[in-house]
């Protein structure tokens, strides 16, 4: 998926040609302006899969229902204009089976967790909030390990 | 109204925000756990600037009375390190290195490769179903 990165050259990490750390940068700081206004707009975490489980009826708390499916609905809204002004956003997914897998892995570790990348990683770790920092310290730990074993065992995805 | 209207636009801030940085490309995030291998620093810059930005509002907030467009926050408040917490981190970090997907680019990703996300989301929403009908208390 041949996105030209962002980054101008001399702006580049020296020994990591395809990294794109200004997109990431911009980006970041678009997703932190996104938590912030959760919270000091709504008065909540922007925490996805706690939200993604409130539209789908699957959790009796947080924010009003109406309110968790509109911010669900604004993920991709987002994102389609993004890619529209400036065509980046695609990906290169993995097969189904993998995706099917990580999904149901996902879907219940971050439930049983209470949250993901967005709720721990972003909003929890920026309020120091010790619960968050192990998670996604513990996260972190266990994707890599797990990119490890799939290395090993030739499995790409 | 105004609140929703928020919510739709905190929603398309944050789908924005993954689209623009990277987080919706699975190659690039299983580049970023590939930390022994062919190792993209990329995310470390998302995080980084995402948790700088978020740092500010979370020092703004205790002075607010209120949230601009709601009656009073609703914030998590435990402090205590289960093992729920703990199985449940270790469970998503094997998901989101399989596929390299975490929830929020999942639902990015049904506006630029719909195909993928669906079964990714399928997934997902199977899996919080099977949570909500064992461990959810």
């Amino acid at each position: 998926m041949a996105v030209p990165l962002l980054t101008p050259d001399w702006l580049q990490i020296p020994g990591f040609p395809g990294a794109d750390p200004l997109a990431g940068v911009l980006g970041g700081a678009l997703i932190g302006l996104a938590a912030s206004f959760t919270l000091l707009g709504l008065g909540r975490v922007a925490g996805v899969s706690g939200i993604a489980a409130r539209a789908f009826g699957l959790s009796g708390e947080g924010m009003p229902r109406s309110m968790a499916v509109l911010f669900i609905v604004g993920l991709p809204v987002g994102a389609a204009i993004l890619n529209l002004l400036t065509g980046r956003g695609a990906g290169s997914f993995p097969e189904w089976p993998f995706l099917l897998v990580a999904g149901v892995v996902v879907g219940f570790g971050t439930r049983l967790g209470s949250g993901c990348t967005s709720g721990h990683g972003v909003c929890g770790v920026s309020r120091l909030s010790a619960r968050s920092i192990v998670a996604t310290v513990t996260f972190i730990f266990t994707g890599i390990v797990t990119i490890l074993i799939m290395r090993a065992l030739g499995v790409a995805g | 109204m105004r609140n929703l209207v928020s919510a739709l636009f905190a929603g398309a801030l944050f789908g924005a925000g993954l689209a623009l940085s990277g987080m919706t490309d699975p190659m690039r995030v299983r580049g970023f756990l590939d930390l022994f291998g062919d190792w993209d620093p990329t995310l470390v810059f998302v995080m980084g600037s995402a948790l700088l930005v978020t740092a500010i509002a979370w020092r703004i907030q205790p002075a607010m009375a209120r949230p601009l467009f709601g009656e009073k926050f609703s914030l998590p408040t435990r402090k205590d390190l289960d093992s729920r917490l703990i199985t449940g981190a270790a469970l998503f970090g094997v998901g989101w290195g399989i596929a390299g997907v975490c929830p929020g680019p999942g639902f990015a990703a049904l506006a630029l490769v719909p195909v993928a996300a669906v079964i990714f989301l399928g997934g997902m929403l199977g899996g919080m179903i099977l949570f909500r009908f064992t461990f959810d208390k």
